[in-house]
């Protein structure tokens, strides 16, 4: 599968160059905004596009969305709610002018391959997300598509029938041949579904990699911050980098000077004091402490210095430091912990 | 829908008594039909000639109309909805006009278009038939005025359905013909039920446009509202009869479709 393609949604153009083999899951991310579903649309050719798109050697920009054979689950599946699981994963089929019974009984087979076998004769109204989440999945993948377009399959549901679909997920589409694009807002469901990473941020893909690479250096605040990183946009100078909302920061290794970079920090490689910190650190800053959160044992404390920073501490020292009670508090960051990626 | 549950505030006088004025001002003319209805005579007056055979003949237009209304006014409630058609806002304004004009304005129009003498009046008459004073005539002029009832209720379900429902069933390899009739189609069901309940009584009412067009030749184009008029004259007991069954048809149809009909109409 390759496209390079301009999709138009209203004022918005979404621009990316996207690519798979057969079996590859790429994970589609960004923050809310930057194209993704956009983007997914164009491909299953329901929204104006220009560019191309090749899918086994076959050219189908040009074809309407019932000539693409691509499957399309929209986000929280949409089933046909007049029809029942059976009825709705038969469609496709049906549309292509398999008869009655051996389109059923494919579409059978495609429902207990998902685990939703024994629900074949229920109503849309009469399952639950997950369930229906799985009945979407069918109804996309028995056709046997080249390319499967999900946009945040897993969004809807709750925490535990999440892990539940993100595994079969991973089972189907990686035993499939088909291309599949996955629209995703965690971090979690692209590392563990994905083999490739597409980041996409104002319409345009800004990083393409795979998992372990864009997880490594992330280009975006974005997707650090998702990840769970500090992550400050700015310009190398000095040494460091000149925060863009300003203050500025010191790493080990730097960049030519005027570079368009982003500093990243882990959160546990801050320290916080309540005195001025006496010793080597390169980076002071200081300010209020604006939120404190408990994550098990540690607790993640965001602090309005300039540039802001987040940090991790055991929940003893946040007992000792007194976070409840407010005032400000001094963080430390060694410039060999932050390290810098040019845009 | 259930109304949010509002704090009682005590009912103002100059509120109620208008409130309760328009009630009885729609109730009572109803209260009077019933009373003066004689409901002993009713299957003898209902056999007789004139009334039997309106009855038929509303039966057989209105239904006709009904279902003209359906294949042509589906498509466009359809195409109202879901294209970019230039002209959309002007035909979906056009496509009201006929529930606001009064009604023997529609029929003077339908006869200068399609009258002996009308726009295609001859083009009719080279083919041998013209519509006006005829069955046709009547089908025709309720037709006309039931239309907008089912394309706007159809228009108004279609609108309000997820598009993403249509385009599923696009990339799953359904063309648009087939869209519309397996997906479209039944998930405004409802609605076309409710439209085509509007419609039908619409038809059924049918006054002004049928005199002025079709005339009212009695077992030709005298339907049921132009029988009542001309009973009043001749047989008011039949005529009381007639309205009774009318009313009680519009009662059914009301009570059938409560939970369809869209919110204004409830």
């Amino acid at each position: 599968m390759k496209a390079d393609l301009a999709v138009t949604a209203g004022s918005f153009t979404v621009r990316a160059a996207i690519s798979g083999a057969p079996g590859q899951v790429v994970a589609l991310v960004g923050p809310n905004g930057a194209g993704k579903s956009t983007l997914l649309r164009g491909l299953a050719g329901l929204a104006p596009a220009r560019g191309s798109l090749e899918l086994d050697g076959v050219e189908l920009s040009g074809l309407p969305p019932e000539d693409r054979g691509i499957g399309w689950v929209p986000q929280a599946g949409l089933l046909f709610p007049h029809l029942s699981a059976l009825d709705n994963t038969a469609y496709g089929l049906r549309a292509h002018g398999v008869r009655r019974g051996d389109a059923r009984r494919q579409a059978q087979d495609w429902l207990e391959r998902l685990g939703v076998g024994h629900l074949a004769d229920r109503l849309p109204a009469q399952l639950s997300g997950g369930q229906a989440q799985r009945v979407a999945l069918a109804r996309a993948l028995v056709g046997d598509p080249a390319l499967v377009l999900l946009d945040e399959p897993l969004g809807a549901l709750d925490a535990s029938t999440r892990d539940d679909v993100r595994r079969t997920l991973r089972t189907v589409l990686t035993a499939s041949r088909a291309t599949s694009i996955v629209v995703t807002h965690d971090p979690v469901d692209a590392v563990a579904l994905a083999d490739r990473m597409v980041v996409l941020e104002d319409g345009a893909v800004l990083q393409d990699g795979s998992v372990a690479e864009v997880t490594a250096s992330p280009r975006s605040p974005w997707v650090a911050e998702l990840l769970g990183q500090n992550a400050w946009r700015g310009t190398a100078g000095g040494d460091g980098l000149q925060v863009a909302g300003g203050g500025s920061l010191s790493a080990a290794e730097v960049l030519p000077a005027g570079v368009a970079a982003l500093a990243l920090a882990w959160p546990g490689s801050v320290a916080l004091h309540r005195d001025r910190p006496v010793g080597s650190p390169r980076n002071v800053l200081i300010g209020e402490v604006l939120e404190a959160t408990a994550l098990g044992s540690r607790v993640r404390v965001r602090v309005a210095s300039t540039p802001p920073v987040t940090a991790e501490v055991t929940a003893a020292s946040a007992a000792e430091l007194r976070l409840a009670d407010g005032g400000p508090v001094w963080a430390t960051l060694k410039a060999t912990e932050v390290r810098l990626v040019a845009l | 829908m259930t109304a949010p549950p509002a704090h009682r505030t005590r009912t103002p006088v100059s509120l109620a008594v208008p409130g309760l004025l328009a009630v009885t001002l729609l109730v009572l003319p109803l209260a009077a039909l019933l009373l003066r209805t004689p409901w002993a005579d009713l299957p003898a007056l209902l056999a007789r000639e004139p009334v039997r055979a309106a009855l038929w003949l509303s039966l057989r237009t209105s239904l006709a109309a009904l279902a003209l209304s359906i294949v042509l006014g589906v498509p466009l409630a359809w195409l109202l909805a879901r294209t970019r058609l230039p002209g959309r806002a002007f035909v979906r304004a056009l496509v009201t006009v006929p529930l606001v004009l009064p009604p023997v304005v529609g029929g003077v129009a339908l006869l200068l278009a399609f009258g002996r003498r009308g726009l295609f009046g001859p083009l009719l008459e080279a083919t041998g038939t013209t519509p006006a004073f005829t069955i046709y005539g009547v089908i025709l002029a309720q037709t006309f005025v039931a239309l907008p009832f089912l394309v706007l209720t159809v228009e108004g379900a279609v609108a309000g359905l997820d598009p993403r429902h249509e385009q599923t069933a696009a990339t799953l390899g359904a063309g648009p013909v087939r869209v519309f009739l397996t997906v479209t189609l039944p998930m405004v069901g409802p609605s076309v039920v409710a439209g085509a309940g509007l419609a039908w009584a619409r038809a059924l009412g049918e006054f002004g446009a049928t005199i002025t067009f079709a005339g009212s030749l009695q077992g030709t184009t005298q339907t049921l509202p132009l029988a009542v008029y001309q009973l009043l004259i001749d047989d008011p007991p039949a005529a009381y009869a007639l309205s009774a069954v009318l009313l009680a048809v519009s009662l059914a149809l009301v009570l059938s479709l409560r939970a369809r009909l869209p919110r204004v109409s409830r």
